[in-house]
């Protein structure tokens, strides 16, 4: 029988919740469809694949909340609740939906794993109680909920001590203590962080082995291990801050089996149906055990475990939770074997997480219970050394020059692992290391290897080294980039003699049974080790389509919605589609999505060989994020045709001087500026222009180092700050105003612009930080010149496929800011509210389809407004004053529509209270607020109070940061833009919002009048 | 130093040999996919005169100990492997696994696409292979009747207990016992080929083990083996089930490339529960042989229905294709062994005492 199922997605990427909830939220709705149920999203993300309608019936960007999920209940009348899939935040949810009595009100059945389930997996003491039922031990540990009883119970355990708060996601507010004063900070703020005010302090067991299990279990009690993954980085590092390998490398048989049937124990006996992860960490020494924690719902661990072995875990779990067996399910790697089974892998896996510490430069590094990645890439190789090297290749990150190595080992920090090869190389043993960092020997032992070879390496040039050692090279992961160093030779050498040698990479397939049975799967990984067993694919017309790497600032999870999309749109018009991506967070590396899927690092060698052995007619890089396109100019060198508009007109958009050459002659206002070559020629160029100015580096994501500055001092250290990679630097004329831009498809002539966005706070504000209205009200000649300007610089350039154009608005003039000639951060949301996939129409015109023409589209009638808000995970980066300014530092986006802007903007700040009721709610620091009274206590009194709840102080000063950052650390909502504080007091005007659905149906190709 | 694995069919792998032999080594060549427990595969009896192939390509990383063989010895003819671990940090390692193959002379090679390996077995089914230096092809005959060769010789007992257990011995693993002696029982153990003498011993039930080859290769026995399962309480694993079969008139038949690993999943028709099983066996019982005879299907393998597992319809004798004592493998069908003893007590009609 057909149900109407409520779907809770996870909401904006914060740090601890990212994309990986993207990828298991569509998965459990595609999922729900194949049964024939009726999906209702509710998920506030508009950059995910998961809230676009191909995915879901009826889409909700609406606040994740209890009051608001209850009014959408009650006009959607589902029948059934799916919240296993929305990470912690849907699991609350669903916890607080129970309680409050709203299920059972609506006659809503809440599917899978159960309210009591959830709290005895999630409570502290109720899984403390459980595992000493079952005999299952954990570390000494207490619930306390004040900082007395935890100073006590240290005192008797002993330092160090960590504090987890329940109910939280990603370690949030958790962390280690080495001594009282830091023991008192951390209680503190784990109990505000705590839904429950709970924390439960547990003795340190770090240096343990830690272990992680990936648990299916059915309503019949049949559990299965989908697999195991063992941490490079002991116990103590957060397991999203660790290095992962799967399967488990260095445990016995007998151990395996000993923590396998102790995941077993512990998720029977929970009556999880669906998916579980067990956290359990292995003393070095013998065969004692702890369990750290279970999460009785799919995670982040599990996306990892699913693309590790091919095993869907979130689809699987969905149709669990429906009352399938496993048993009954197909596994559909082989299509003819059962989900009731173990994947078997013969390769190894390398997960390594991608942290924003490249953007934060103050940020701390130190790494502990609290997780601070961003995102993550994976690796698959049959060599360890191999898969650890192809992981290191996919984080698309520089590493920064070391000092103090032993630090880096020690605290530890993000770096640890660069560090350990370091001091190898310079002759530190395999032994100490182990001693300093308890990472087991196995794991040292295979940087030893890459060292070693290293150095064998260094004896030879291109013109000597042996095929032995090129062989070898190539197993152990080497890139033709990275032997460039010690071959002293250039890339196209390297790949020369590589070829001469007949060395060249061949392709296996991940099928989640060791090639023991037949599979269907086209899931490929690369690998020198070994004969090729990938035939291309039979195809007339063959896309690569590449995508963006980890999730970063500034290259989030609205990168893989446009990969995706492009990968439906070619398949549509009978396009043959491969993926190439690392991202194992993502839908765009779900096996289903592409004909094909290659997970490797996004290199050059590799799209070469992908080419190459797949006849691939056409490369997209349009799709990918700055990462994708960042290569054109590359693959472009190397013969590879890509789609859409050749490098040179990317180079003269990008190109500063020559774009604003081509304003200049097209007669487009631009603001002022210079391309500086180096650091003096940026000093005397200075000199021309009035302070304050924009100092932006070149080829960078989310405007990395791009800075305000307002006079030489400052200039010179912005100047002194930035890589000599990241030179040209332009140096623009700052220039207060709006900001709008928009989203266009061209086709070399025409332009089709579905709406313009406007900014809420002013220029100078990163367009990714600023909160944004779509479609906005702006006068009728805004959107003539809008029209105007970008019809001229498409001509002029003949530009063909999707184009993100950024101007700034002052005194009914506009200027043009940027162009960025790929899909932008907003493609999602515009084509989300205006019912039209812009991703769709490029691709259509980049294949040249004659079917569509751009005069002929229409967009949907775009009854209400979007406003867009940015999410900065403060949570995770205390330390940080997240100041609104040109470097972006939000690590995603929330959505809401309305039928007024103050409709959204209610929805938007809903979790906040009304500060013209409730004064004592919010301090304000700042000038043009009279009119919000305000508390009146002084600063360091009011934080300290229950009702602190809003801050606002947009002081530039040192106080004023030191304020913000407490305020952020004591969970308050911090606002520092005028113009953002003006946003929250006008939704407050808006008293009872109405739910509003995303427009549109499920669309079948591009819509025409 | 290069190595070859030859196919009986012509096909070739190439990789580095752990030193000059002489002559080729060779043996039935089989695949191993499970991801831990060589050192149980190398060391379990069942693998007797086999090369068997990791398909995994990180072996040897926890080295060897002094706890986790299935047997006394190294029961495998030949090791193909991917990658071998150099140096172990495990706290119970004594050896790297390359010493301990060197040591008892064991050829191995190194470096072979293991799983291109697994497909041409799994594509031709297994087959005899050498190993060999310079790729000489398979010339001698398969070898039978392994079973006479790992058998042991007269009466061992192990363990305490007021329940007596027969173990009778086709090549049994270390593991079976453990699982039995465990439970607070004394233990016999029967060579095979002296089964009449299991009367002597006057146990309260019996249980047949594991063992190498084809089960057929006992087949003179039969009535005798027969004799003793209508008499006590009995269970059988592997061998040891196919060989309750044979002794009750049904038939076996060979796998085309047999079941080896730690994933095999199996539904138990008595709960409706699936679970996961270690396995590693060529023959299989043939279902549709079963009709005429006084045993039912209990047990089957999820992927591809065959038997594994049968109980009598009248007396209390239970079998099993797969391994219940696990090592390598999973634990979860450590159950059975609990049912065996409950089937005793049955029986007997008397308090339990276990």
């Amino acid at each position: 029988m057909s149900k109407k199922i409520l779907v809770i997605g996870s909401g904006p990427i914060i740090i601890g919740q990212a994309a990986e909830f993207d990828y298991s939220g569509t998965q459990g709705c595609l999922a729900l469809r194949e049964e024939g149920h009726e999906v209702v999203l509710v998920n506030n993300n508009p950059a995910t694949i998961m809230t676009d309608h191909t995915i879901a019936d009826t889409v909700y960007c609406e606040p994740l909340t209890v009051p608001s999920i209850e009014t959408i209940i009650e006009k959607e009348q589902p029948d059934a609740l799916l919240a296993g899939l929305g990470g912690q935040t849907a699991l609350n949810l669903a916890v607080e939906l129970e309680k409050a009595g709203i299920l059972k009100k609506y006659e809503v059945e809440l599917l899978g794993t159960s309210v009591p389930s959830i709290q005895q997996g999630e409570d502290r003491e109720l899984f403390r109680e459980l595992m000493s039922e079952l005999g299952q031990p954990v570390p000494e540990s207490e619930v306390i909920t004040s900082v007395e009883e935890a100073l006590k119970f240290a005192d008797q355990v002993g330092y160090p001590v960590i504090s987890r708060p329940a109910y939280t996601l990603g370690g949030r507010g958790g962390g280690i203590a080495d001594h009282e004063e830091e023991l008192k900070e951390l209680i503190e703020n784990g109990l505000k962080a705590s839904p429950i005010h709970q924390v439960i302090i547990e003795k340190s067991i770090a240096g343990y082995k830690e272990i992680e299990y990936e648990i299916m279990r059915d309503q019949n009690g049949t559990c299965i291990s989908v697999c195991n993954m063992e941490n490079f980085d002991p116990v103590g590092v957060h397991t999203g801050d660790s290095i992962v390998v799967a399967p488990s490398q260095t445990l016995t048989d007998n151990e395996y089996q000993m923590l396998r049937k102790a995941s077993f124990d512990i998720v029977s006996a929970l009556e999880v149906i669906g998916g579980c992860n067990v956290q359990l960490a292995l003393d070095p020494d013998s065969k004692n055990y702890y369990v750290i924690e279970v999460n009785p719902r799919v995670s982040r661990s599990s996306a990892l475990a699913s693309k590790a072995t091919g095993y869907p875990i979130a689809k699987m779990a969905t149709k669990l939770a429906l009352g399938y067996h496993l048993d009954q399910l197909l596994n559909p790697l082989t299509g003819h074997t059962y989900a009731s089974f173990e994947p078997a892998l013969d390769y190894v896996v390398v997960k390594f997480p991608r942290w924003p510490f490249d953007k934060f430069a103050d940020a701390d590094r130190k790494l502990g219970t609290k997780m601070k990645a961003t995102g993550e890439v994976m690796a698959i190789d049959r060599t360890l050394e191999g898969a650890f090297q192809k992981a290191i290749q996919s984080l698309d990150t520089s590493i920064p020059v070391l000092d103090d190595l032993e630090k880096h080992l020690t605290l530890p920090t993000d770096l640890r692992y660069f560090a350990i090869l370091q001091l190898l190389r310079d002759g530190e043993s395999v032994e100490s290391i182990h001693e300093t960092t308890k990472i087991d020997k196995f794991f040292l032992n295979a940087l030893q290897h890459m060292v070693n070879l290293e150095n064998q390496l260094k004896e030879y040039t291109v013109d000597s080294l042996p095929e032995s050692l090129m062989k070898q090279a190539k197993w152990f992961g080497f890139s033709d980039k990275q032997l460039v160093d010690f071959l002293h030779a250039e890339e196209q050498e390297v790949e020369h003699l590589r070829k001469s040698m007949h060395v060249t990479a061949s392709y296996k397939m991940v099928d989640t049974c060791a090639a023991e049975f037949e599979a269907q799967t086209n899931y490929a990984y690369s690998t020198y080790a070994g004969v090729n067993e990938i035939e291309p694919l039979p195809a007339n017309k063959k896309a690569l389509i590449i995508g963006s790497g980890p999730i970063r600032i500034g290259q989030g999870v609205e990168f893989d919605y446009s990969a995706v999309k492009a990968i439906e749109s070619l398949k549509q018009s009978g396009w043959t589609t491969i993926m190439l991506n690392n991202n194992p967070e993502t839908v765009s590396t779900d096996y289903e999505t592409a004909d094909r899927l290659y997970f490797e690092p996004i290199q050059k060698e590799v799209v070469s060989s992908i080419v190459e052995h797949e006849s691939i007619d056409v490369v997209f890089t349009q799709f990918g994020g700055q990462t994708a396109i960042n290569m054109a100019n590359e693959l472009e060198e190397a013969g590879i045709p890509l789609a859409g508009v050749s490098t040179s007109v990317l180079d003269a958009l990008e190109d500063r001087d020559l774009f604003y050459a081509a304003l200049d002659e097209l007669d487009i206002p631009h603001v002022s500026g210079e391309t500086c070559l180096t650091k003096s020629e940026a000093l005397q160029a200075a000199k021309q222009y009035t302070y304050p100015m924009l100092c932006r580096p070149s080829y960078v994501i989310g405007g990395q180092g791009m800075v305000k500055v307002h006079n030489e001092t400052e200039l010179k250290q912005a100047l002194n700050a930035t890589d000599d990679r990241h030179y040209p630097i332009i140096l623009d004329q700052f220039m207060t105003g709006k900001e709008v831009e928009v989203d266009l498809v061209a086709d070399g002539q025409q332009v089709f612009i579905p709406g313009v966005m406007e900014h809420i706070e002013p220029a100078g504000v990163h367009s990714g930080d600023s909160m944004s209205v779509f479609p906005a009200t702006v006068p009728g000649y805004v959107h003539q010149k809008v029209k105007e300007y970008t019809e001229k610089i498409v001509s002029h350039f003949h530009y063909k496929g999707i184009m993100n154009v950024q101007f700034l608005w002052q005194n009914e003039q506009l200027y043009v800011l940027e162009v960025n000639p790929r899909a932008s951060r907003t493609v999602p949301i515009v084509s989300k509210v205006a019912d039209l996939s812009l991703v769709d129409l490029a691709t259509k015109i980049l294949i040249d389809d004659p079917s569509v023409s751009l005069e002929e589209v229409k967009t949907g009638s775009m009854e209400h407004v979007a406003v867009k808000y940015p999410l900065f995970s403060s949570h995770a980066l205390p330390e940080l004053d997240h100041t609104l300014g040109a470097n972006m530092k939000s690590t995603g986006e929330g959505m809401c529509l309305g039928n007024t802007v103050e409709e959204a903007l209610a929805k938007v700040f809903s979790h906040l209270p009304n500060v013209y009721e409730n004064g004592e709610a919010v301090f304000v620091e700042g000038e043009g607020f009279s009119n919000v009274s305000g508390s009146t206590l002084s600063f360091e009194e009011w934080i300290q109070t229950n009702e602190a709840a809003v801050y606002f102080n947009d002081q530039i000063n040192a106080q004023a940061k030191e304020r913000r950052v407490q305020a952020l650390k004591y969970g308050v909502e911090v606002f520092s833009e005028a113009s953002t504080f003006q946003a929250y007091l006008n939704g407050l005007t808006c008293t009872e919002p109405v739910p509003v659905s995303i427009p549109g149906k499920r669309p079948e190709g591009v819509q025409k009048v | 130093m290069k190595g070859y694995l030859s196919l009986q069919d012509g096909q070739s792998f190439e990789g580095t040999a752990s030193k000059q032999w002489e002559d080729a080594i060779q043996g039935e060549i089989v695949f191993f996919t499970g991801m831990t427990g060589y050192q149980e595969v190398l060391t379990d009896p069942s693998y007797k005169d086999q090369i068997v192939v990791f398909t995994y390509p990180l072996i040897g990383n926890y080295g060897i100990n002094e706890e986790d063989s299935e047997s006394k010895e190294i029961q495998v003819s030949g090791v193909v492997m991917f990658q071998c671990a150099e140096a172990v940090s495990h706290y119970q390692a004594t050896s790297t696994l390359k010493d301990y193959l060197n040591k008892h002379d064991i050829p191995f090679l190194t470096g072979v696409d293991t799983r291109s390996v697994t497909k041409a077995i799994r594509m031709e089914g297994s087959q005899q292979a050498t190993i060999s230096n310079d790729g000489a092809v398979p010339q001698q005959a398969a070898k039978t009747g392994q079973i006479f060769r790992v058998k042991g010789e007269g009466i061992e007992t192990y363990g305490e207990g007021n329940m007596h257990i027969v173990f009778i011995d086709f090549g049994w693993k270390k593991s079976i016992l453990n699982s039995l002696v465990e439970k607070g029982v004394r233990v016999s153990v029967l060579a095979f080929t002296e089964i009449e003498k299991v009367h002597e011993l006057k146990p309260d039930g019996i249980v047949l083990s594991n063992g190498p080859g084809d089960p057929k290769d006992v087949s003179e026995l039969l009535p005798k083996i027969k004799d003793v399962l209508d008499a006590y309480p009995a269970f059988g694993i592997c061998m040891g089930h196919q060989v309750i079969a044979l002794a009750y008139g049904a038939n076996t038949k060979k796998l085309p490339f047999g079941h080896r690993g730690a994933n095999h999943p199996v539904k138990d028709l008595a709960t409706g529960r699936v679970f996961l099983s270690s396995q590693n066996h060529n023959y299989v019982v043939d279902e549709a042989s079963l009709e005429e005879t006084s045993l039912s299907m209990r047990f089957y393998n999820v992927n591809d229905d065959s038997v594994e597992g049968l109980v009598h319809k009248e007396k209390p004798i239970m079998s099993v294709q797969f391994h219940p004592e696990a090592h390598p493998g999973p634990v979860d069908a450590q159950y059975l062994f609990d049912d065996f003893f409950e089937s005793i007590i049955t029986k007997k009609g008397e308090k339990a005492y276990v």
